[in-house]
């Protein structure tokens, strides 16, 4: 199980690479749709990356309840 | 003839082309006769055994203007889209964008178009995702692949850019695309449904399989050692056109409104001719009827006699049949009179682009009195019985010029620029 220290700055990369935000904004508190304006397709775009990055599988059904940052580190967390 | 405060003007222009990433540094290489072809570095033509392997290649690459999130996100012609219509807003100083998300930009979204046309749109990646999708299965294949393949791409993300809320559309007419979508516009602005539109082409193809499509529908310059010969409209040595990338692109505005809040006027697009040959799939009518028709509308919209035309902007794209076609069609429409060039010898053919690139030169020729030579033109083809500038660029003044534009399928679009 990788631990959220390592989970976070990886994931950060992955969101500034699909949605050009910038990585140091993406801290755990932040809301991917209301705080970083990410849409729909670019969460999937991440949900992909962030599979083959951490070795997780993120279902569809789990990716929609992955509201902040601090969601999807716990997410990739306990599963990878 | 219209008057001030009446008609269509251009407040805004922006390209980037084989010859140059702007629009000056396009009009200098037009000027020059310089030619935009070059060797494609890459083993394809080769592997493929293609007759040809040079394309006119962008001189400016996208990935040295777009930030590394919209290069992921846009199909290489919608970079292209993107890059001239914010070249073409900020010369318009049309203000900050867009309209619907809190930008003050000058012109009401509500009464703003988006109208840009392709020939193709987004081969390469329809291509590239294939490939992913056979090679590497369905999680590989892109989240946006459909709205980057889309051929109303291009307009659609310039479009969302400004907050156009009034409409955005793309016309695809083949190699008259760019050149439809500003007669589709110079319609919208004299019908009064918007105030500005940004019009013009994109295209960015040069894959494999367009140059072998091309190649084997026997249109391609071919066996050419010098790319940079083989672009040569109305010349006797000419085979074929050589492909290329880019776009221009736009800003028309309503005189009225243009004047009302002191915009500099770079020209008219006084009148527009729209026409179908009604012919042949690829092959122009060589007794130019079709075309003749388009150039006669455009005169008869802008108000303006044949004997009021200086120069005619030709679409001649180098091909045997098709040059001398076109100068029947002028010569029916216009007379022996107008001084012709021919701007693919230098850009090459940026098929839906081309029309609105060379709309572009156009305005530029009337405005500053120069019309650029003919690149490659060293020994005329002796059925062209008109006045072709070749060598030096030509200063003369001019009132009112055409710019022709066809396409395959039989469009014909004619612009009369003042």
């Amino acid at each position: 199980m990788a631990s959220k220290e390592e989970i976070l700055p990886d994931l950060a990369s992955i969101v500034e690479e699909v949605a050009g935000v910038d990585a140091s904004e993406v801290t755990p508190e932040k809301s991917f749709v209301d705080d970083l304006d990410i849409d729909s397709l670019s969460m999937v775009e991440i949900a992909v990356q962030a599979e083959d990055k951490f070795g997780v599988k993120i279902p569809d059904d789990e990716l929609a309840k992955l509201t902040t940052v601090s969601d999807a580190v716990d997410y990739i967390s306990s599963h990878s | 003839m219209s008057a001030a405060g009446q008609g269509v003007v251009v407040t805004g222009m922006g390209a980037t082309t084989p010859l140059g990433g702007d629009v000056q540094s396009t009009w200098d290489g037009l000027l020059a006769g310089r030619s935009g072809a070059r060797p494609i570095e890459d083993d394809w033509p080769a592997r493929f055994e293609l007759p040809v392997d040079f394309a006119s290649q962008l001189a400016v690459e996208p990935s040295e203007i777009l930030k590394r999130v919209e290069l992921r996100r846009l199909d290489r012609s919608e970079q292209v889209a993107i890059i001239a219509a914010r070249q073409a807003w900020e010369h318009a100083d049309l203000g900050d964008y867009p309209a619907t998300d809190g930008g003050s930009p000058k012109v009401d979204g509500l009464r703003l178009a988006v109208i840009i046309g392709t020939g193709i749109g987004g081969a390469t990646t329809l291509l590239g995702q294939d490939d992913l999708l056979e090679q590497q299965g369905l999680r590989k294949v892109a989240v946006l692949t459909i709205p980057m393949l889309m051929p109303n791409g291009p307009a659609a993300h310039v479009g969302l850019e400004f907050g156009a809320a009034a409409g955005i559309h793309a016309p695809v007419s083949a190699c008259a695309s760019g050149a439809e979508a500003i007669a589709w516009g110079w319609r919208m602005l004299q019908a009064n449904e918007v105030d500005v539109v940004v019009a013009g082409g994109a295209e960015a193809c040069i894959a494999p399989i367009t140059l072998a499509g091309f190649c084997q529908a026997r249109t391609m310059a071919h066996d050419w050692d010098d790319p940079a010969a083989a672009s040569r409209p109305f010349d006797a040595k000419r085979n074929g056109f050589v492909l290329g990338e880019g776009a221009g692109m736009v800003v028309l505005e309503r005189a009225e409104f243009a004047e009302a809040r002191g915009a500099t006027i770079h020209g008219r697009i006084a009148g527009i001719g729209t026409s179908a040959d009604a012919y042949h799939i690829t092959a122009p009518d060589p007794e130019g009827t079709g075309q003749s028709r388009a150039i006669a509308a455009a005169l008869r919209t802008a108000g303006l006699e044949p004997s009021d035309i200086g120069h005619v902007n030709c679409h001649a794209t180098s091909t045997p049949v098709g040059d001398v076609a076109e100068t029947v069609a002028v010569r029916k429409a216009i007379g022996d009179h107008p001084v012709l060039t021919a701007p693919k010898g230098s850009l090459g053919h940026l098929l839906g682009a081309a029309g609105a690139v060379e709309a572009i030169a156009t305005i530029l020729a009337v405005k500053e009195g120069q019309i650029p030579p003919t690149a490659n033109l060293t020994d005329l083809d002796g059925d062209v019985e008109l006045d072709v500038v070749s060598g030096e660029a030509r200063k003369v003044q001019l009132d009112a010029a055409i710019n022709d534009s066809f396409g395959f399928g039989g469009h014909n679009v004619s612009l009369c620029v003042m």
